[in-house]
């Protein structure tokens, strides 16, 4: 019994939040600025009791399991949502549905944790649901707006669609292995054709979510309707989420599939790269931008997980590098959508003569997702890229480097159309208000400090056994 | 002739397509609905036949169909919220007039 208070913690202190939110909707008396800093703080509290005894163990026969990677995995979740709600501040203060809004995201989080710790593909299933499902709703979360609701019919429809495939390709490794156990499995993988057609439809269900690129179509759409943070939400916490499960699924099941997940894997990445990269060049939205950027960005996360030796903890550390990165560009986006509601990339011109402090998170956000030196993003990237040679496939890597350049590019191009281009229209100063201010700084702090403090990278690889 | 594996999954594969054809096809998004549901009923299908046939010892197909039945009417009652949401925006639930996010 102590046991499954020790191992399950952060599991039921998000189920405590939910059901505090829920009782606080029902009675009805909380003004929503106080509401948001009690969420906040009871997040915040989840975040750090998680570090507390830090244990492995199964839980409910073969279902639950956990060990100290599992929780840093679940600690930068949890991280990065109560960055997003820090820097989404003014918005969540504004709009009248607050209560459903944090329900919904803590759900989501709930399931990621769930999905995360699944040893177990009916746990992982249900998980994965918990984790889609709300999401589609926070997408229809700007409710008078079209696009929202657009967004959320496609989130919807590609969410239900992929777990179909997921579902057949799941089905089919039961038929063959007779246990969903993720313990038992690998054992009973033998590498049958029909377990690799069992294996694609799996992969199929996975690049669903990942958004990798013959899965990729609703993704621009999506992150381009929804709100701000729900697209921020959807790109950092949920990817992230999918990304760590997706490798521990690659090496520690599949892997009497080595030779036919490597191939899909190469494929895929080399695919997400290229595309991601090409469309980013032509975007006029910033969203949409940071949609195809992100979509190139898991092409990266691809060729990581390519590496058996280090592939795991080079993932988790480019995880948390691209949680600072991309949360920090989003945070940027956010402040300026609340205060005056413009998303092109062209009223970023000369933002710098008004905004000088939004302009060089945005710009140092922008450089660690280029993977310029000084910032996390190249270290993440290097890390990746070594990993990604350890199988001695440089053609993978040669392609990968040359999509860093292509994709300095167009990261480049909007630090210089903020810096140096004239605006007839330009954004007027905007006061990002104590909560946004906070996200910033710590993205900052994140971006600039976790590529040079070599400690942070080798913790991770210290977890992982 | 008896019912072997064979002919169980026959059918199920050939719902499971039926269910990707209708996905594709339809433009009434209530229509697409349905044919998700169509794919997840032949998972149903599926988990079952290779429960009875060649796994007959143990439960854990047929624990997976009753939650597989559970999630998929979850997924449902959200999707059609957001269906009824989106016609009140587009007066339509034609999946052709929900077309104002483009390249």
């Amino acid at each position: 019994m102590n046991e499954f208070f020790v191992l399950m913690k952060t599991e039921l202190m998000i189920t405590a939040i939910i059901i505090f939110l829920l009782f606080a909707k029902i009675g009805g008396r909380m003004s929503n600025a106080s509401l948001s800093g009690v969420t906040n703080l009871l997040l915040l509290a989840t975040l750090l009791a998680g570090f507390l005894w830090p244990a492995r163990g199964w839980l409910f026969g073969d279902m639950y399991y956990t060990d100290p990677l599992i929780v840093l995995e679940k600690a930068i979740l949890i991280f990065g949502v109560l960055l997003i709600f820090l820097f989404a501040h003014r918005w969540l203060r504004a709009h009248q549905h607050l209560h459903e809004f944090y329900l919904l995201t803590l759900s989501a989080l709930l399931g990621m944790c769930f999905m995360i710790s699944s040893g177990n593909l009916l746990m992982f299933y249900l998980a994965l649901e918990l984790s889609t499902i709300p999401v589609a709703a926070l997408c229809n979360f700007d409710l008078e707006r079209k696009t929202s609701a657009e967004a959320a019919l496609k989130m919807i429809m590609a969410s239900a669609f992929s777990s179909g495939l997921l579902l057949l390709g799941i089905s089919f490794v039961y038929g063959i292995t007779g246990t969903i156990s993720l313990q038992v499995m690998p054992a009973a993988l033998g590498g049958s054709p029909l377990e690799t057609a069992a294996f694609v439809l799996l992969f199929s269900g996975f690049a669903f979510k990942l958004s990798v690129v013959p899965f990729h179509l609703w993704t621009a759409d999506v992150y381009e309707g929804s709100p701000v943070p729900v697209t921020s939400f959807l790109s950092v916490i949920s990817k992230g989420s999918v990304a760590f499960v997706f490798i521990t699924v690659l090496h520690k099941v599949f892997i009497p599939l080595y030779d036919a997940w490597y191939l899909a894997l190469f494929v895929a990445s080399v695919a997400t790269m290229v595309i991601g990269n090409l469309f980013a060049l032509r975007q006029q939205n910033i969203k949409r931008f940071l949609a195809f950027s992100s979509i190139a960005q898991v092409g990266f996360i691809l060729l990581g997980m390519g590496g058996l030796e280090s592939g795991i903890p080079v993932v988790v550390y480019f995880v948390l590098v691209y949680l600072f990165s991309n949360l920090g560009a989003f945070a940027v986006v956010s402040v300026i959508s609340s205060a005056s509601g413009r998303e092109d990339i062209s009223d970023y011109n000369g933002l710098y003569k008004t905004n000088p402090w939004l302009t060089w998170v945005m710009a140092l956000s922008l450089f660690s997702l280029a993977g310029i030196p000084p910032t996390a993003g190249f270290f993440g990237k290097i890390f990746l890229l070594a990993s990604g040679s350890e199988s001695g496939n440089f053609t993978w890597v040669a392609i990968a480097a040359l999509n860093m350049v292509v994709s300095l590019y167009y990261y480049l191009r909007i630090v210089r159309a903020m810096f140096m281009e004239k605006n007839d229209r330009p954004l007027e100063k905007i006061h990002a208000g104590l909560h946004a201010n906070t996200a910033l700084a710590v993205c900052l702090a994140g971006i600039l400090l976790t590529g040079v403090i070599g400690s942070v990278y080798k913790i991770i690889d210290s977890l992982v056994y | 002739m008896d019912v072997g594996l064979k002919h169980m999954l026959f059918v199920s594969l050939a719902l499971f397509f039926t269910g990707v054809y209708g996905f594709l096809t339809r433009r009434n998004l209530i229509t697409m609905l349905m044919a998700a549901e169509l794919m997840l009923n032949s998972v149903n299908l599926n988990f079952i036949a290779f429960n009875k046939y060649v796994w007959p010892g143990q439960l854990d197909g047929v624990f997976f169909t009753l939650f597989i039945i559970a999630i998929a009417a979850a997924e449902a009652a959200v999707a059609i919220a957001i269906i009824i949401n989106l016609y009140r925006s587009f007066s339509s639930i034609d999946v052709e007039d929900a077309d104002t996010l483009k390249y």
